[in-house]
């Protein structure tokens, strides 16, 4: 089969073999009340009051959003507001924690019997795409009527990031029993696992886990980034493809990350919704790389200090991996929920644009199979028809053609300023 | 929305190193053995000349991007490139300022005044080098047997590229397919040695700075009709600019279409062509008006060459109004 095209990204998964540690627990933390990607909540809890652990303290009407819970117990300090990556200002609880954990009466497992039930609890736990996009896992639910195929994405495919590594290796039954109750209650009757084959352990735990069960394949996808995009996902653990201007979910497909479904099963199990996550905390200047289980709401800063990050020579700090993170403010971000990953940079490309020599090689990165040197140029004369023509729609930005790029261009965040312009122009 | 914004990191935070001025390097580099050869083969007058040709190519760039009050593009060393390519075309007793001429011709008007590197729709050395062949015809085909004085050159009744198509083995009959190889015959600077322009063409296809498909398709192609004509092959190959702009000229970046089905068939044309022009042409040489010809052709190579993109829908055909652009 045909494979789409991609980079070879170096090897930096230094974490891959560290166990995930609890991180201690913190002393403040501050939820925002948007942590995916629809409408924030309002929050329903005010200064002084005492929370516990699993208690619901954001909820919005509208169905674009999911319920958001408190991570620690102890008492709410402040709700202030909070700078979300998008730029977005938006409400925010703070919670000085007791340091007890005490459950809410709430969490209770679930009973999950039929589609609806599920669709139901997806909303209730507060999941989220886990592996950054934060997209509401009940809307995705709900747009996929009869599903056909299951993809669950653990190509795990961005440098540095091993969290979704380590949940295949340390709960691998968490991962398939999840696969397996989506498939009973969904009537799915095919499971494509795609796994990078640089993750041979992971791999093997996923095999074994999955040895008794019908219809899961563990499909190898090879070690090339951008392997978990949708898109290439899904063609190359199936041949499918996904046309343009449709979804996966017009193709019956439902896609998943490996650690959604890990979190799905959990939550069926105990009914404490999505309060904790594994992050990984690495990159340069961090000296002791790791992956974490932080609260969610933990300062990013208390993740620096416990992975012993030399803060001094740190250039710039993402929000997941450093092809697709976006920068946040070491002093003021919390851990997301969508937050996979803490990236530390000691250097990034400041490198002024050269003019374009013409090498090809964007072309050749391309897994979209566009030609973006004709887009940036397109772009840069501001041509909507040539833009149109080009197929800029289908840039996922996934940062391939920029990071090829010999004269240092910004291809990729072109095309997105691109899509926007054809947005306004309204082509 | 400015371009000219505070310059704020974006997505994706690393990158592959890779610098225009890395590849220009690199490719000098390449060019370096046969070059280097040329001047161990012709001496003093043979180094002069492409420490003319280089110079003049990298003054005109910088002068020019100064006077129009563009941004510097000479520290890419591209016009580098394009000097020491010409330079290597060129016969070693060439006058020096004729070479200027050519030299400063390719950069400010192949190049720089179609908007400078990237931009030219011509390769700049090939279109000096015809240039110069069309100006000087006589010093063009003047060359020296290596590591002596003795000067070669065309016989007189030879009008067409019929007999020439080999420079070199003209030469005293006494090259062997090895002085082919290896630069022991009378040539242009950079032409003679085939084992170093080989050596840096492998150099830059390993280093995947350049594609092979080009090169390929255009010594294959070539091969294949001279085998089908009749001709010596190897020396055929071996012989007179071929070598140097299959491999280096059918590689370029600027004027080769980027696309890969573009390349092949780029490639394949300068194979023909160049078979054409040595054998029923008026030139004693007929690479760089190939790679030329090839280069006018280069944006509807690559247009009808365009990779689909993935999950696109199949364009419907549709009429075309005559009005529509």
């Amino acid at each position: 089969m045909k494979r789409l095209n991609g980079i070879r990204l170096p090897r930096k998964k230094r974490t891959e073999e560290k166990p995930v540690k609890p991180i201690p627990l913190p002393e403040r933390v501050r939820i925002p009340m948007l942590m995916h990607s629809g409408v924030p909540c309002t929050p329903v809890v005010s200064e002084g009051d005492l929370v516990t652990v699993g208690q619901c303290i954001g909820k919005s009407e509208n169905e674009n959003s999911v319920p958001i819970h408190a991570s620690v117990s102890g008492r709410v300090t402040a709700v202030s507001e909070y700078r979300t990556i998008t730029g977005e200002t938006v409400p925010c609880v703070e919670i000085r924690s007791d340091g007890e954990q005490l459950l809410s009466d709430d969490c209770n497992p679930p009973k999950i019997e039929s589609r609806e039930d599920l669709i139901a609890a997806a909303k209730a736990s507060g999941c989220v795409g886990l592996s950054g996009a934060g997209d509401l896992i009940f809307r995705k639910l709900e747009a996929c009527k009869k599903p056909k195929l299951l993809i669950v994405n653990a190509a795990e495919c961005e440098a540095y990031l091993s969290a979704d590594s380590r949940i295949m290796i340390e709960s691998p039954d968490d991962v398939i029993g999840g696969i397996v109750m989506l498939m009973k209650l969904l009537k799915i009757k095919e499971t494509r696992i795609g796994i990078q084959t640089d993750k041979p352990l992971a791999r093997k735990r996923l095999t074994e886990a999955a040895a008794d069960q019908k219809g899961i394949q563990i499909c190898p996808l090879p070690s090339v980034y951008p392997q978990g995009a949708e898109k290439v996902l899904i063609f190359h653990t199936s041949g499918i493809i996904v046309p343009e201007n449709q979804t996966p979910a017009d193709l019956d497909i439902l896609v998943l990350n490996v650690s959604t479904c890990a979190f799905l099963y959990r939550y069926a199990q105990t009914g404490i919704p999505l309060i904790e996550r594994v992050v990984t905390v690495d990159g340069d200047p961090v000296e002791k790389p790791c992956n974490l289980l932080v609260p969610i709401g933990t300062p990013v800063k208390e993740l620096l200090e416990y992975a012993a990050c030399q803060t001094d020579n740190m250039k710039v700090l993402l929000c997941g991996g450093a092809m697709m993170g976006s920068k946040i403010d070491p002093a003021e971000a919390v851990v997301v929920r969508q937050q996979n990953g803490l990236t530390a940079l000691k250097r990034v490309s400041t490198l002024r644009e050269t003019p374009c020599i013409r090498c090809g090689r964007c072309v050749d990165a391309c897994p979209m199979n566009l030609m973006p040197m004709d887009l940036n140029s397109a772009f840069l004369r501001k041509d909507p028809a040539a833009l149109q023509a080009g197929h800029v729609g289908l840039c996922m930005n996934c940062g391939c053609c920029s990071f090829v790029c010999p004269a240092h261009r910004q291809l990729a965040e072109k095309n997105q300023q691109a899509k926007k312009l054809l947005q306004k122009e309204g082509v | 929305m400015s371009l000219r914004k505070p310059k704020e990191p974006v997505s994706p935070f690393i990158r592959s190193g890779a610098s225009s001025r890395k590849i220009m390097l690199c490719v000098i580099l390449a060019l370096l053995p046969a070059a280097i050869t040329g001047c161990l083969n012709y001496g003093l007058s043979a180094a002069a000349l492409l420490g003319v040709t280089v110079g003049t190519a990298a003054l005109s760039e910088l002068l020019f991007r100064a006077v129009t009050r563009k941004q510097q593009t000479v520290q890419d060393f591209s016009a580098v490139v394009t000097g020491l390519l010409l330079g290597m075309t060129l016969p070693p007793d060439f006058p020096l300022w004729k070479a200027a001429i050519g030299s400063a011709f390719a950069i400010i008007f192949v190049k720089q005044l179609f908007g400078g590197i990237g931009k030219n729709f011509a390769n700049p050395a090939a279109t000096a080098k015809i240039l110069l062949m069309v100006l000087f015809m006589d010093d063009m085909t003047v060359w020296r047997l290596p590591l002596t004085d003795s000067l070669f050159t065309l016989p007189d009744n030879v009008q067409t590229a019929s007999a020439v198509v080999t420079q070199t083995p003209l030469t005293g009959a006494h090259a062997t397919y090895w002085d082919l190889l290896l630069g022991n015959t009378a040539g242009n600077i950079g032409e003679t040695c085939a084992l170093g322009i080989l050596l840096g063409a492998v150099f830059l296809w390993l280093t995947r700075i350049s594609s092979p498909v080009a090169p390929l398709t255009c010594i294959g192609s070539f091969t294949l009709l001279t085998a089908l004509g009749g001709y010596d092959v190897p020396a055929q190959l071996l012989s007179g600019g071929f070598l140097l702009g299959a491999c280096f000229m059918t590689a370029d970046y600027t004027t080769v279409p980027v696309t890969r089905g573009g390349k092949c068939l780029f490639g394949l044309g300068c194979g023909v062509l160049t078979f054409l022009i040595r054998h029923y042409g008026g030139y004693p040489e007929g690479i760089p008006f190939a790679i030329v010809m090839m280069n006018l052709l280069t944006p509807y190579l690559e247009r009808f060459t365009k990779p689909h993109p993935f999950g696109a829908a199949y364009p419907v055909k549709k009429k075309r109004s005559v009005s529509e652009r």
